[in-house]
């Protein structure tokens, strides 16, 4: 298991656990990145950071801070 | 009895679009009381009987952003006829998980489905009947962009307000679930309300702190309420948010699998993807953001937006004059030509000479906002500047403030997050703007003429002040605590219509012009009350005026900053009608206001007044301290409280204080 911070760009992985708490948890989750969801990394910021993800059929970006606390597989 | 359509739906969904072709042009926008998000209203198009509100674009009813919890305040208080849940087809996933929470609100809900030409272009089909049955609502296809589906909606919609039948909560729960959730509405007192039982014990089951504010349930109540959660998590292993969170997911995804058909992807990029594989390219990326960020500048402040300033001045001189001319000839006093020339016409001038620069600047900004560019430069640009507590979509409001902070003020409404845009707000009038530079080159020629630094260096000073500023207040209460989440959708690209463009920009200049327009217009009758009369109310010269006065009771104020006289206390207070005006008050103050060889004059006072030292510490006054009233006004008018307000000015004009304290103190012993 390893988080979602790194994982290489072009893989898929699939969301195993959330280790955020309060807003940022609830926002991460509202946005569809629930537990076993497949995520596809699509791309990183031109400065390295936030991350480009493909999750549920449309793309968001977070943060690597924040990407660090999602587990995946 | 007024039927109340509320518009819902998540950002980027056609929602605006929508509102606009339902209300026509007979709108009002506003603030929810107490908070800057906008509230927007009008009347439905050819039904008198119905209104339409806006609310802000949202992903969820969670209890922690600002938008979120005005729009559940709004459909729990004030319980809307109707709520029309508008859905972007072609990304039903995430738009349907607002949707089940909608759901639960006992309010009818109809569902529009919009985009749906991008669902058949990309072939897929949605069986629109079994989505109608599975969710037990009533549910349109409609091309917001060209009205198509718009009218069969609203029938729809007015219809289903008029039956008041509210839709059943949909069962996102498993069994385990649900008898805690069951429970929990089962021991829910009746006083509480016999309305929305089923959404209540859903928040308590959750622990929503929002809730848990407003309701009084016994703790023996409580206490069993918990023995029903604690059950519920202990066997499925998780919180109980994150179980209601994936129980609606779980809903979701398995109702659209009988609902939709995708069509089998082929690895085709799309047209937005290979466009964003050049905008959000690893080594293209910066440099299209600043080619772009330079056009935006270069035609919205230099050229096109530095003549609608300098043809409004024109205007506006030429109104004056006529004016003049006329009163002269109809015998009207002195007093009251200076009130209308020097005070009316001033005031109104300096509100409306923005209003062609601004007008401008938002043109553009709505197009780069709506056509999905800005999530795109919060992507390029978030890294950079979060490093001093600010958002990656700063950079636009501080480079229009190179031109004029009132403009780059009112850009900052395209950041989301309340904190980073308060910050943003505070810290953009640091930027040099054009109205300071005169001032800087004034000072530089008449006391530097040698050091060719001295004028630049203040871009440096504003920058390094930002950034300073910027790690320094991260760290105060105000805008510290908990990191907000950051977490962004990347719309595709789209073309936007022009006259959703062209509303969202009337949208921001009538506001400019309101919230703003009525504090410059106050302060600059103010200033030329002070500048023309003495105390016995006499009209007089400026050197002799009320604000003479207040200058020689402030000098001492400046002695630390080396500038302790009246003089420069008076410039200063001018300063605050426009920075520009600094440069006319010494000019008036060394007698040489009309007149030839008076730039020698200027120069030789300025001289006399100042050494070396306390002008550059002036300099730096001019550049940190309180903007002038115009940006002030557009603070007050972003930040929704005068507190804000009043915490932006102070803090500038402190560290101003400061700041030009230290570079006399050191500068006037090198």
């Amino acid at each position: 298991m390893r988080n979602l911070k790194e994982v290489a760009v072009g893989q898929t992985v699939t969301v195993v656990k959330i280790e955020v708490t309060g807003a940022i948890k609830r926002r991460i989750m509202d946005m569809g990145i629930t537990k076993g969801t497949t995520v596809f990394v699509r791309k990183i910021a031109p400065l390295g950071d936030p991350i480009e993800l493909k999750v549920r059929d449309y793309e968001l970006f977070l943060r690597k801070e924040d990407a660090e606390k999602i587990l995946v597989e | 009895m007024i039927t109340v359509l509320a518009l819902v739906g998540n950002p980027n969904c056609g929602k605006t679009t929508m509102f606009n072709s339902l209300t026509g042009s007979d709108q009002y926008v506003g603030n929810w009381p107490g908070v800057t998000v906008a509230k927007k209203g009008g009347m439905l198009l050819n039904h008198p009987d119905c209104e339409v509100v806006d609310l802000p674009g949202i992903y969820s009813l969670s209890p922690y952003t600002l938008e979120e919890v005005v729009t559940r305040d709004f459909l729990v208080n004030e319980h809307p006829s109707v709520i029309i849940n508008i859905v972007d087809a072609s990304n039903l996933e995430r738009n349907l998980y607002l949707t089940t929470q909608l759901l639960e609100l006992e309010i009818p809900v109809v569902l529009a489905l919009n985009m749906m030409d991008v669902v058949n272009s990309n072939g897929d089909e949605i069986d629109i009947a079994r989505l109608a049955k599975e969710l037990n609502c009533k549910v349109v296809p409609i091309a917001a962009i060209n009205g198509s589906g718009v009218d069969e909606l609203i029938k729809l919609a007015v219809e289903v307000a008029k039956e008041k039948v509210s839709n059943q909560a949909l069962p996102i729960f498993n069994d385990t679930e649900e008898i805690a959730v069951r429970g929990i509405e089962r021991l829910l007192p009746d006083r509480e309300s016999t309305q929305l039982k089923r959404w209540l014990a859903i928040k308590i089951f959750e622990r929503d702190p929002k809730v848990f504010e407003q309701i009084k349930i016994s703790s023996n109540l409580l206490a069993r309420m918990d023995a029903l959660r604690n059950g519920c998590e202990k066997a499925e292993e998780d919180d109980a948010e994150s179980i209601v969170i994936n129980a609606r997911y779980r809903y979701i995804t398995s109702t659209l699998r009988d609902c939709i058909k995708k069509k089998l992807r082929t690895w085709e990029l799309s047209v937005s993807d290979k466009i964003d594989n050049i905008v959000t390219n690893r080594v293209l990326a910066l440099p299209i953001f600043f080619i772009i960020m330079w056009a935006v500048y270069y035609i919205a402040i230099q050229t096109l937006g530095s003549m609608s300033v300098e043809s409004m001045q024109a205007v506006f001189g030429f109104i004056s004059e006529q004016l003049t001319n006329l009163m002269v000839i109809g015998g009207v006093s002195l007093t009251i030509q200076s009130l209308i020339v020097d005070g009316v016409i001033g005031g109104v001038g300096a509100v409306l000479g923005f209003v062609p620069q601004i007008t401008i600047l938002f043109l553009f900004l709505s197009f780069l906002e709506d056509c999905g560019y800005m999530s795109r430069a919060a992507f390029i640009m978030d890294r950079a500047f979060r490093q001093f507590g600010l958002s990656g979509k700063s950079f636009i409001p501080m480079l229009v403030g190179t031109g004029c902070s009132v403009p780059g003020i009112m850009a900052t409404r395209t950041i989301e997050n309340e904190k980073d845009r308060r910050l943003t707000i505070m810290l953009t009038p640091f930027i040099p703007c054009s109205a300071k530079m005169p001032v800087f080159v004034l000072f530089a020629a008449s006391l530097f003429p040698k050091h060719s630094w001295v004028g630049p260096s203040m871009y440096f000073w504003g920058i390094i002040m930002v950034v300073v500023s910027g790690m320094l207040l991260k760290r105060t209460s105000p805008f510290a605590g908990e990191p907000a989440p950051f977490v962004m959708e990347m719309p595709a690209y789209h073309m936007p219509g022009s006259r959703t463009v062209l509303k969202h920009t009337w949208e921001q200049v009538k506001s400019f012009i309101l919230k703003a327009g009525t504090i410059v217009f106050a302060a600059s009758v103010l200033v030329w009350f002070l500048q023309s009369f003495n105390t016995s109310l006499v009209l007089v010269e400026p050197t002799k005026s009320m604000l003479a006065d207040i200058g020689h009771f402030l000098a001492p104020v400046f002695l630390p900053q080396g500038f302790g006289n009246w003089q420069a206390a008076f410039a200063a207070i001018t300063g605050f009608l426009a920075k520009e005006a600094i440069v006319s008050t010494f000019a008036i103050l060394a007698g040489s206001g009309d007149g030839a060889g008076s730039k020698a004059d200027l120069v030789l006072t300025l001289q006399t007044i100042f050494t070396p030292a306390s002008a550059y510490a002036f300099m730096i006054f001019t550049l940190l301290a309180a903007p002038c009233c115009a940006a002030v006004g557009a603070i007050r008018s972003e930040m929704g409280s005068w507190k804000w307000t009043l915490f932006a000015v102070g803090y500038q004009t402190g560290l101003a204080y400061l700041l030009a304290a230290i570079i006399y103190q050191v500068g006037s012993r090198l």
